[in-house]
């Protein structure tokens, strides 16, 4: 345990357990509504944030959650409006998000794509103080919505149409889960990298799906999960000198091959116990009935 | 005479430019069983969804218990079932889980208490699913899921229920439960308008029948006697699509 003497561990620690908690939680939601690769595309529009911050001098952090959420907002307005030819303003928004970021990136006084690569694939090492308090409140907030209004998003996300009858305000609803899956990337983008963000909010539910009967519960395996990897994924890193972000993405998808692997056998003894439960002698249904049989008998 | 439940005065709806409505009228009185009729794409299910707001009304005015849709908030008041299609989210849900969201209308910033857990017991209860309460819907059959969706709208305790052919793909043991649920909640004084196909096991609970075709009220009265197969006793099959040929449609 002698990483947890060094001040920079302990900030990374922190960071990662932030982030392990966050983005399975949003990212649930987003799995519930078929938008799995939301966070994906967020991620793209946050480069054009962090090459703003580089360029005009300002937190990389704070700019690319304000992108990330315009850019969230922007493509739930799409998702409204635009019917036919959604997906391809969607691409240009992610296309033009990358390449805004490269451009803004270089454009910056001694700025080049190597400043890039510690957002894009997650730098734990070099997380500033500054860069944790940024972390926690944004964590705060993640948690706070996905939460405390987790019976509103769940209603939303499982059927828009009825949510809409039972008077919730859906509009406002898929803004802010919009809004909060675009915090959370910023929340990953030191941890893991924004290139691989997604893979932290929908990965761990996937996993804990083939668990889980319930929301409530695939929602606390899918955070118990991503804690234990971006935990898991930072100390590694600390003994072996591998990257933190790929090794936390590898971790995850481990975790989805075993838990695949030991859901099989358990889903057969869930089918047998559910097939106990039927009176013996079941096949009742195809045999020949009794009477038939006897009245054939009664023929000859 | 109190104010109507529902009220369409001269409505009409476009979907992607094409006319589907064409300035409907249709009222729905307290304590009333309506079936909406007609053949795929007469615009039933989007004559129900502009009343719940679902599709945006081109012309024409929709009042619900009497205030205009667009101030009406009392949606406790009124509990919905969608085509079974649109409910299937890609995480695992209970059948609790599922139920409970109907009671969010009556629950003060989502915290549900004691006797909202109660009321969706009780809804699960009414419609024969208590003992699957913690099942997930994904194990359900397509019987047993429509009986959770018409659990979700019955745990508000609504007065008016809306359902979008609550029948298609049901079987016929839970054809009787639903049939069962909606005569106990008729007789407890609820409204209701329903979308069918056909008039089917509802038959001796419907008051009144308005049938659409091309986007217009072609009848609105009795529920018009079935002809041909559909008289037979025991014809309850549902017609995935293709146009209905019925004596009274054709």
């Amino acid at each position: 345990m002698d990483f947890l003497d060094y001040a920079f561990m302990q900030r990374a620690l922190l960071a990662a357990v932030l982030v392990g908690v966050t983005a399975p939680a949003i990212g649930i939601y987003l799995v519930q509504r078929r938008q799995a690769l939301m966070g994906d595309g967020i991620g793209h529009v946050a480069m054009t944030g962090v090459g703003l911050g580089f360029l005009l001098s300002a937190s990389p952090v704070w700019m690319a959650t304000l992108t990330s959420v315009l850019g969230a907002i922007l493509m739930e307005l799409i998702r409204w409006y635009g019917r036919t030819r959604g997906d391809i303003a969607l691409a240009m928004l992610f296309y033009g998000g990358m390449a805004g970021g490269v451009m803004f990136i270089n454009l910056a006084p001694g700025g080049s794509n190597a400043n890039l690569t510690s957002y894009l694939f997650g730098s734990l090492s070099t997380v500033s103080q500054s860069d944790v308090t940024a972390i926690c409140l944004l964590a705060g907030f993640v948690v706070l919505v996905t939460l405390g209004l987790r019976r509103q998003l769940f209603a939303v996300s499982q059927d828009e149409e009825f949510a809409r009858v039972t008077g919730l305000p859906v509009r406002a609803l898929n803004l802010l889960t919009a809004v909060t899956a675009a915090v959370t990337v910023t929340v990953a983008m030191r941890v893991v990298g924004l290139l691989l963000v997604s893979a932290l909010m929908v990965v761990p539910v996937a996993a804990a799906q083939q668990l889980s009967r319930s929301f409530a519960a695939t929602f606390a395996i899918a955070v118990a999960i991503g804690v234990s990897v971006t935990l898991g994924g930072t100390i590694t890193s600390y003994y072996q000198d591998v990257p933190p972000g790929a090794t936390i993405v590898l971790l995850t998808i481990a975790a989805f091959v075993l838990l695949t692997a030991l859901a099989a056998p358990l889903a057969r003894r869930r089918a047998r116990a559910a097939a106990g439960g039927l009176p013996a002698g079941d096949p009742v249904e195809c045999a020949i009935p009794a009477s038939r049989e006897a009245g054939g008998k009664v023929g000859v | 005479m109190t104010e109507p439940v529902i009220s369409l005065r001269g409505v009409s709806a476009e979907l992607a430019a094409r006319p589907v409505l064409r300035g409907i009228d249709l009222t729905v009185a307290r304590g009333e069983v309506v079936a909406l009729l007609g053949a795929n794409g007469s615009g039933k299910s989007t004559a129900v969804r502009t009343i719940i707001g679902q599709v945006p009304v081109s012309a024409g005015e929709i009042e619900l218990f009497g205030t205009p849709r667009r101030r009406f908030r009392d949606w406790a008041r009124v509990g919905y079932v969608p085509q079974r299609t649109t409910a299937a989210g890609g995480v695992p849900a209970t059948v609790t889980e599922v139920v409970s969201s109907g009671r969010l209308s009556r629950a003060r910033f989502g915290v549900l208490r004691r006797a909202d857990h109660a009321a969706v017991r009780r809804a699960l209860e009414l419609v024969g699913m208590a003992d699957r309460a913690k099942d997930s819907v994904n194990a359900l059959s397509g019987g047993q899921h429509q009986r959770v969706l018409i659990a979700r709208a019955l745990a508000a305790e609504p007065e008016l229920l809306i359902m979008d052919e609550p029948m298609a793909g049901v079987d016929l043991a839970s054809q009787e439960v639903l049939a069962r649920t909606l005569r106990e909640q008729v007789a407890a004084g609820s409204t209701v308008l329903l979308v069918l196909h056909e008039l089917g096991p509802l038959e001796p609970l419907i008051d009144r029948a308005v049938v659409l075709r091309d986007g217009c009220v072609t009848h609105d009265g009795p529920p018009p006697p079935a002809l041909g197969q559909h008289a037979l006793p025991g014809h309850d099959h549902v017609h995935p699509h293709g146009p209905i040929r019925t004596g009274l449609l054709s």
